[in-house]
């Protein structure tokens, strides 16, 4: 099997269920997903290090279900979440207000039992109480060329004393256009779930069919995966670096990064079709294969990254005013990063050293060589170096992949399903663990498909993050979190 | 300023020019543009268009691609195209995405507070007809079921050459329509 995960789903009692939350509370398991369907919510937990993923699910006859919320606070999105789509409410939820519904789709509870329309409340922001405060609304539109949602700053002359966010605005009814849809169609729609993940996403779902039909994928396909992966990786590491440094008026690192990270996305379109590589990794395998010239532009695209990617950190560890902006900026602190499993650069820059490709780890990572680079500083400075050395372990990963990639078939067929079937899959994206369950009908068609970003875990660490900080330096503290808008409202 | 910031600075002034040449306006666009857009509006807008972005539902696919067209090599403001802030600012709204439900009345506002004459550009195949979120409860379709549209730029997403082409048909437009200056 591609993935070492267990695949049972166990069905356990309320009082079972509150203790699983009490052990993600204890810190001695982490929460990694939380859903529910007609009649169950599901729980996906691991061990703090990301091994032993297990799932369990809990009856609710009559449309309750015990909160983890009450137990373990990083459970309070998505339990608002299920309650809306689904239309499942926890037996004490801590906040009732609507979380994706804006009332605005014309059917509640479209993952459940429909109904007629919620009504348009009034969203009430949390109460703010003190001495000379103001309020910053901000978005849904923003002002820069980023996804929608709001942000409301409570702030004391500079200094923010409260962020809170709204989200759901790019709501698109995923799981719901999932259900229904055969494995094909669920691959497309599974590679636009967040753009800038199509290669996790797609890897992670084509990982999820191939576990819950027992199916087992050609070597060279896997090393293909990962290689895209890690272009992907460094793509977005690139585009991120410049990002956060021109947010602290230095455009010069935009510049630079920018031109790298155009180089990466023309080899991509050169080797595979298409720049994102959006649509490349598909169930049985890869939709495209590599040949001697691409494996060659590969090549020629490491060197060149290698070799001017030094002088750019340089430029970056060099220049005063920006560290002045990204040193002690926005710092997270270690425990809430373990506490929420906080996944990608926002975990590991803050002491949690957990990557999916190491423990549990997945093929064909075992087999190559790469560090996981964690800081314990937890600021906009530290996300800004994880991510310069994983583009650094990326590039050797990518060069050890074309080194090793195996001969052979780059795809097999999904074989007819039979009967009914469930399988789950978690990925290293470049934002973290892409987490995707799904259980397929015995006529193939997708019965229910649940993907988690790794964003549901960081976004409320931001509103955290910000406090005490001015408000000029959000802009920075955002771009070094990137949490998605897409993948998180789905 | 920093040693390595004088080093990158002065490699830049001996080093080739990345940004390539612009490309054609794409001849699609220029033909459903002929029908969008009226002269009057030609007139008052010289050769440059200030471009307000709003995703209305992308998966933020299309938006990294119009983040490139700020890159070297593609150059966007040498062309007179630039992107702003405000709505209050722009000449074009350039729209990606499905639009959802709960984006449309922030769109609608973003319409509503672009100042005339104006243009929208649906860009990508979410923001053309929905595309693969068509047939969502939680979508209201694409672009031109909310706003009126001028042109659509197709593509998921579309490459930069490709948004870059659709956007140089608007320009041209534009220029080839005698400029009357009134006294």
């Amino acid at each position: 099997m591609e993935q070492r995960f267990m695949s049972s789903r166990t069905l356990v009692s309320a009082q079972d269920w509150q203790a699983a939350a009490r052990s993600c509370a204890a810190g001695d398991k982490t929460l990694v997903a939380l859903w529910g369907e007609i009649g169950f919510v599901h729980m996906a937990l691991c061990a703090p290090d990301g091994s032993r993923t297990e799932l369990i699910s809990c009856a609710c006859p009559d449309g309750t279900f015990p909160s983890v919320a009450r137990i373990h606070t990083p459970a309070d999105r998505l339990e608002r979440a299920i309650t809306d789509l689904c239309g499942l409410r926890p037996d004490a939820g801590h906040d009732a207000r609507a979380w994706l519904d804006h009332g605005r789709w014309g059917v509640s509870h479209p993952l459940g039992a429909r109904g007629p329309a919620a009504a348009q409340v009034f969203y009430e922001f949390l109460p703010v109480q003190g001495e000379s405060l103001h309020q910053i609304p901000v978005g849904p539109v923003h002002a820069g060329i980023i996804e929608p949602g709001h942000f409301r700053f409570t702030a004391q002359g500079e200094t923010v004393v409260r962020l809170e966010q709204r989200l759901g605005y790019v709501h698109k009814g995923i799981e719901s256009l999932m259900a229904g849809a055969d494995i094909a169609r669920g691959a497309q729609i599974a590679a636009r779930i967040s753009g800038d993940s199509t290669v996790a996403y797609g890897w992670a779902f084509a990982s999820a069919v191939e576990h819950a039909l027992r199916l087992d994928v050609p070597p060279r396909a896997r090393y293909l995966r990962a290689l895209m992966a890690e272009m992907e990786r460094v793509a977005n590491h690139l585009g991120d670096i410049g990002a956060i440094c021109n947010d602290g008026a230095f455009a010069l690192m935009l510049a630079h990064c920018g031109v790298l990270r155009e180089r990466v996305l023309r080899t991509a379109a050169a080797c595979f079709g298409h720049r994102m590589m959006q649509g490349c990794i598909v169930p049985g395998g890869v939709a495209t294969g590599l040949d001697a010239q691409g494996t060659a532009a590969i090549r020629g695209l490491v060197k060149e990254i290698g070799e001017a990617f030094p002088d750019l950190i340089d430029l970056y560890d060099n220049t005063a005013s920006l560290q002045d902006r990204t040193v002690g900026t926005g710092a997270l602190r270690p425990d809430l990063a373990a506490r929420f499993g906080a996944g990608g650069v926002v975990g590991r820059a803050s002491g949690r050293a957990v990557d999916v490709r190491r423990t549990p780890g997945y093929a064909p990572y075992e087999s190559l060589k790469f560090e996981v680079p964690v800081r314990a500083e937890g600021d906009v400075n530290a996300r800004v170096w994880v991510r310069i050395l994983e583009v650094e372990q990326s590039l050797s990963l990518i060069g050890q992949i074309l080194d090793a990639l195996p001969a052979g078939k780059i795809r097999v067929d999904v074989p007819p399903v039979k009967k009914e079937c469930e399988g789950f899959a978690v990925i290293e994206g470049f934002r973290g663990d892409v987490f995707v369950w799904l259980r397929i009908g015995a006529d193939g068609t997708i019965l229910r498909c649940h993907p988690r970003d790794p964003s549901w875990f960081q976004w409320p660490l931001l509103e955290n993050v910000i406090k005490d900080n001015i408000v000029a330096d959000f802009p920075l503290c955002n771009k070094s979190f990137n949490c998605s808008y897409s993948g998180h409202d789905l | 300023m920093g040693a390595s910031v004088r080093n990158f600075l002065l490699e830049g002034l001996f080093r080739k020019p990345l940004t390539e040449p612009a490309p054609g306006a794409s001849e699609a666009a220029a033909q459903e543009l002929a029908q969008a857009v009226d002269r009057a509006a030609r007139r008052r807008l010289g050769r440059s268009l200030s471009i307000r972005q709003v995703d209305a539902g992308s998966c933020n696919g299309c938006e990294l691609e119009i983040h490139a067209l700020n890159n070297a090599f593609y150059d966007l403001e040498r062309l007179g195209l630039h992107f702003v802030a405000s709505p209050r600012h722009a000449d074009v709204l350039l729209v990606t995405g499905p639009v959802t439900k709960n984006m449309r009345e922030a769109l609608e506002r973003t319409y509503n507070a672009t100042p005339n004459p104006k243009w929208v550009v649906a860009l990508g195949d979410c923001a053309f007809d929905g595309g693969v979120f068509a047939d969502s409860y939680a979508v209201a379709g694409g672009v031109s079921a909310v706003v009126p549209v001028d042109l659509h730029i197709r593509g998921c997403p579309p490459t930069p050459t490709q948004i870059l082409e659709g956007l140089l048909a608007l320009l041209e437009s534009q220029e080839t329509q005698p400029v009357t200056v009134s006294r």
